[in-house]
């Protein structure tokens, strides 16, 4: 269910790298966790981040969780639209339920991921 | 307590086969949500019927010629005026009127009540009560929770439903009412009673006939339904939940569950500690709230008003009825009015919020 062509971190965000842009969202298996999303709180385009530093909130009707960056860089746009419509994250979360587009500080970051194998023995366990 | 200690009821496996995610819960491994999700069921049974599995609560039988007498003296209802086939909300005060958990009793008939309690709080319950039920005489118990299930059928589709499935006899149970019926061909107590703010039923068959009653009503097209719905529901409601809104540190007065308490009757255990707790006004009280922001209140946030402290939140949600987030807790008296402005402290930001009238939610 975790797509091949994404990297994964252990806090359950996955990087879908897009030549030096790195897009970045919460996987099926944290959204399926969380339940109903209600709130995303995200930051504005056009700050830093660190790599697994922390981004934002995501609050459903049960729980709330912080949100981690698996890249770090410059943000280059934010997903207003789930801000309004944060089902988006539940319905599509490698899709439209997309949150950040990270300029890449160093592709080397990569590899400190996890890839889809990787990831779903982490969530198996 | 780890996960091979909870009990399960008899439609665990059906819940694990529906998809619902288990959580432990009171002791119980119950279902919190299906993968419809705690909004869709929600909203299922404010606009259509839903089915929570409720058999983890604590249902306990007494009878005997002395039943109704010893109820009397620990349930804060009066038994005794209960006519046979109604039922009474109340709450199990300690000697110093301090809630040990709230119930519904049951008059069976004239010398058989069914009480059933929160399933956290059974056994303290039951340690409370029995050892009383002995010493009083006339009066045996039994705890049958076990033997039997239990399903709430919620929602203003339900009556209909239940009807559909009943040959028409369950809409004769009125509110507050209890009655044997069948249901899909399963015998059953059928309560109207409820925890959501919808009319309904609490459905009590044998253990054994369980699944054949939950997948009937799921075939008659009512929702499954976990524990989350059920907590978002029982909010919006405006119904306390023991354990978040009132613990046994509480009284019923604060709680603003004094009109469950009737005093004039003999021998009231607690009667006296709270005879004395009523005579004045106490100085908090719980108090329903509204955020202005964009927030959702959870359990241990304070509530402050300028800046300070003032009390804490009991519960909290996000409500998908009302599009808005709402909570509850305890605040000194003068600051419980309507239209009073507060702040909740969300994990270090204040965010703006306001007392509301409770319920939050009521059916039209």
């Amino acid at each position: 269910m975790n797509p091949e062509n994404l990297k994964y971190s252990k806090e359950h965000e996955w990087a879908r790298v897009e030549g030096s842009t790195v897009v970045v969202g919460i996987t099926q298996f944290a959204a399926e966790q969380l339940g109903d999303v209600v709130y995303v709180d995200l930051p504005e385009a056009g700050s830093d981040i660190e790599q697994f530093g922390k981004f934002g909130e995501i609050e459903s009707v049960k729980t709330v969780s912080d949100l981690f960056s698996p890249v770090g860089g410059k943000i280059v746009e934010v997903n207003d639209s789930v801000k309004d419509s944060p089902e988006k994250v539940n319905e599509d979360t490698y899709g439209e339920g997309w949150l950040l587009k990270i300029e890449i500080s160093d592709p080397g970051q990569l590899d400190a991921l996890m890839d889809a194998a990787g990831y779903e023995s982490l969530t198996a366990e | 307590m780890s996960d091979s200690e909870l009990k399960k009821t008899s439609l665990f496996d059906a819940h694990v086969a529906s998809g619902a995610r288990m959580v432990p819960f009171g002791g119980w491994d119950m279902p919190v949500q299906y993968p419809a999700g705690i909004i869709a069921e929600s909203r299922a049974v404010r606009e259509g019927s839903g089915i929570f599995d409720v058999s983890h609560m604590g249902r306990i039988e007494f009878t005997g010629p002395g039943a109704v007498a010893f109820l009397d003296t620990v349930l804060s209802a009066h038994v005794a005026e209960l006519k046979p086939g109604r039922s009474k909300y109340h709450m199990i005060c300690n000697q110093e009127g301090g809630i040990i958990d709230d119930a519904i009793v049951y008059r069976l008939e004239e010398d058989r009540c069914l009480l059933v309690v929160n399933a956290a709080n059974a056994k303290a319950d039951l340690s409370w009560i029995t050892p009383k039920a002995e010493a009083f005489g006339g009066v045996v118990w039994k705890d049958i929770t076990a033997e039997t299930g239990m399903i709430a059928l919620q929602g203003p589709k339900s009556v209909e439903l239940a009807d559909s499935l009943s040959g028409v006899s369950a809409s004769g149970i009125r509110r507050f009412r209890i009655g044997e019926i069948n249901v899909a061909g399963v015998p059953c107590l059928a309560a109207r009673t409820g925890y959501t703010g919808e009319d309904g039923f609490e459905l009590m068959p044998a253990g054994d006939d369980l699944e054949e009653l939950w997948n009937a009503l799921k075939e008659a097209g009512s929702a499954e339904c976990g524990l989350g719905a059920r907590d978002v529901l029982r909010l919006e409601a405006g119904l306390m939940l023991h354990g978040n809104d009132m613990t046994v540190d509480n009284n019923p007065y604060e709680a603003g569950l004094g009109w469950t308490i009737k005093l004039e009757k003999p021998d009231y255990i607690p009667g006296v500690a709270l005879g004395r707790i009523a005579a004045s006004e106490t100085p908090r009280t719980i108090a329903g709230f509204r955020m202005k922001g964009r927030a959702i209140p959870r359990q241990g946030m304070d509530i402050l008003q300028g800046g300070k402290p003032v009390g804490e939140v009991t519960s909290g949600t996000h409500s998908p009825t009302l599009d808005a987030d709402i909570g509850m807790g305890y605040v000194p008296r003068q600051l419980a009015d309507v239209g009073t402005e507060i702040q909740i402290d969300v994990r270090g930001r204040h965010v703006e919020a306001e007392i509301v009238e409770l319920p939050f939610y009521k059916r039209s």
